[in-house]
């Protein structure tokens, strides 16, 4: 069973359910794969044996007593470290939170808890979200199993790099301009980024509120299937929560075959592409055609602004959603501060790091009065033309193709300007802008080695479609099979 | 667009305390990034409604009842400093 690592939930599951294993069993092989791999990957920011084993041994119960919870039951599942659970550390890889401990559970936490998995350690990433590499972590960068001197992308690098490195069996990562889907391309699994609204933000570590989604990293399409099952679905405590019914997505998985019209936006095959990335994904739209899809080129009109428009209006929310840290009610303190006010200028001086303070100024400067029109409201205009862009290609085709990153995994330390860090979401951004689902999925390596990923991107809500359409490719082809040598 | 960026005013707005080297730092690289922003302008937004959300949810009302909250102890776990159920913080007022 030394392989059970890299084996997807459907296939754990069913070892699980036949009894061929146990769920302290596999707990224990993830633990044991966790210690052999972490001093190399250091994908984690801190995890508990005792915890995960004391729950294992519950899914384990459960099952003898004919009251198993379903294919997450008895599955370690690792979260970032954005994500609330309760009694853990929830540190968003922030000096600011080096020692909170949460209160209380977040929606998703809630609900895999009642689908029985197993909740396991808290993974690494950019410092509140914020990046493209997971450098920005105050506790240190992540390497990328397929070559730890090389970044697993961010924010969520922490949740792509534990899954491909065989640390878990599925993570859950959150969305803001390409953070789950861009290290699922970066690292070689499965990533998605569901509709805005699909699924409650409350108990995540808020960045930019209205573009963050929680989402999962699996080693297959029908186990983000199962895993967005689990965590979708209406909240009130999240006011931006979507109302309506789920579908059963793994159900969906086996009825909808297409075939689909694919667009293929011109505006995400320029400059800056590198060509081994163009190549990968020119064959993967080449299989579609052959699967009887209809391929349409389409424009995006308004691509070249989604950087811009993103940077605006991320670092506007930012700004707000992290005044909260002022040292007064938790997080970091300063022990120098001589009265209330300066109290808070030396905390969060204290506290936060380099790229989070340029994100604080950039986003106070553009709220700031006498800028607010030119910049904030300007930027939410253009958000209206980028997303209406989307809207206008759904008219023609089911999803469209792109691919995830321009580049692959670059060396840690490489990109030290922070503008050229940024271009790394460009085919990324603009999903979250329009609010839509999206999903990397393996297509290829590049001659050195490194995952390549593909992007669909579907229609708002219609998750059912995405995944269909991704599994189409991925049915047909292994590179979601290979594992990397560590 | 405006592009000055009087970073001591900015840091002050965001209760930020900079030391000299990351204000010439901060400045220059906001600076670029306001510099690649600047090519918004040339966009034509006359008549466009602005997006604050992708799909807009308007009036979401619940019921109001009361529902149990954070003990008070769960509450103050996380304070840097606390006494009597309360957290401590340094003289408001003189």
């Amino acid at each position: 069973m030394s392989d059970v690592i890299f084996q997807p939930i459907t296939e754990v599951a069913d070892a699980l359910a036949s009894r061929r294993l146990s769920a302290t069993e596999l707990m224990r092989a993830v633990i044991a794969r966790t210690k052999a791999v972490e001093p190399r990957v250091h994908a984690f920011n801190s995890f508990e044996e005792a915890d995960a084993l004391a729950h294992s041994a519950a899914s384990d119960a459960r099952r003898d007593a004919g009251q198993s919870r379903g294919p997450l039951d008895g599955i370690p599942i690792a979260l970032k470290d954005v994500i609330a659970v309760t009694g853990q550390p929830l540190t968003a890889s922030s000096k600011m939170l080096a020692n909170f401990v949460s209160p209380y559970d977040a929606t998703v936490t809630t609900k895999l808890k009642q689908a029985g998995a197993v909740l396991w350690g808290r993974l690494n990433c950019d410092e509140f979200a914020m990046g493209s590499s997971t450098e920005n972590s105050a506790f240190g960068p992540t390497g990328n199993p397929w070559d730890v001197t090389r970044v697993p992308g961010g924010s969520s690098g922490g949740s792509g790099a534990a899954l491909a490195a065989g640390e878990a069996i599925a993570t859950l990562g959150s969305d803001t301009g390409g953070s789950i889907r861009q290290p699922a391309a970066l690292c070689g699994v499965v990533g998605l980024k569901p509709t805005y609204g699909l699924v409650s933000r409350y108990g995540l570590i808020a960045y930019a509120s209205s573009l963050d989604q929680i989402g999962p990293f699996a080693r297959t399409v029908e186990d983000a299937a199962i895993v967005l099952q689990a965590i979708a679905g209406h909240d009130e405590r999240d006011s931006t929560s979507y109302r309506a019914d789920i579908p059963d997505y793994r159900a969906e998985l086996k009825t909808r075959r297409g075939p689909w019209k694919l667009g293929i936006p011109k505006e995400y095959f320029g400059e800056g592409l590198d060509p081994e990335i163009a190549a990968a994904v020119e064959q993967a739209i080449a299989f579609y055609k052959q699967q009887g899809c209809e391929i349409r080129e389409v424009s995006l009109p308004h691509t070249q602004y989604c950087l811009d428009t993103y940077y605006i209006i991320a670092t506007a929310e930012a700004s707000s959603n992290l005044a909260r840290f002022d040292g007064i009610r938790y997080g970091h303190r300063s022990a120098n501060a001589t009265d209330v006010v300066d109290l808070y200028f030396k905390s969060r001086a204290e506290g936060f790091g380099a790229e989070v303070k340029r994100r604080i100024i950039l986003g106070t400067y553009v709220l700031s009065s006498g800028y607010y029109d030119a910049y904030y409201v300007r930027a939410q205009k253009v958000r209206t033309l980028i997303r209406q862009d989307f809207l206008n290609a759904y008219k023609e085709v089911d999803a469209l193709l792109t691919p995830t990153s321009p580049i692959p995994a670059f060396k840690i330390g490489e990109k030290s300007d922070p503008l050229a860090m940024y271009l790394c979401d460009i085919y990324t951004i603009g999903v979250n802008l329009a609010g839509l689902p999206g999903i990397s999925v393996p297509c290829g390596f590049t001659t050195s080695g490194l995952p390549i990923g593909l992007q669909l991107i579907g229609q708002p809500f219609q998750e059912a479609n995405l995944l269909a359409i991704a599994q189409t490719y991925e049915r047909a082809h292994d590179w979601h099979r290979r594992t990397p040598k560590l | 667009m405006p592009q000055e960026l009087n970073i001591d005013h900015v840091a002050k707005l965001a209760r930020i305390a900079l030391t000299a080297e990351e204000k010439t730092r901060f400045a220059q690289q906001v600076g670029d990034v306001l510099h690649h922003i600047e090519q918004l302008s040339k966009v034509d937004v006359s008549g466009v409604e602005p997006t604050a959300h992708a799909f807009a949810v308007y009036n979401v009302w619940q019921e109001d009842v009361a529902q149990p909250g954070l003990p008070v102890d769960a509450a103050l776990r996380n304070a840097p400093a606390q006494r009597e159920n309360m957290v401590v913080v340094p003289k408001v007022v003189e």
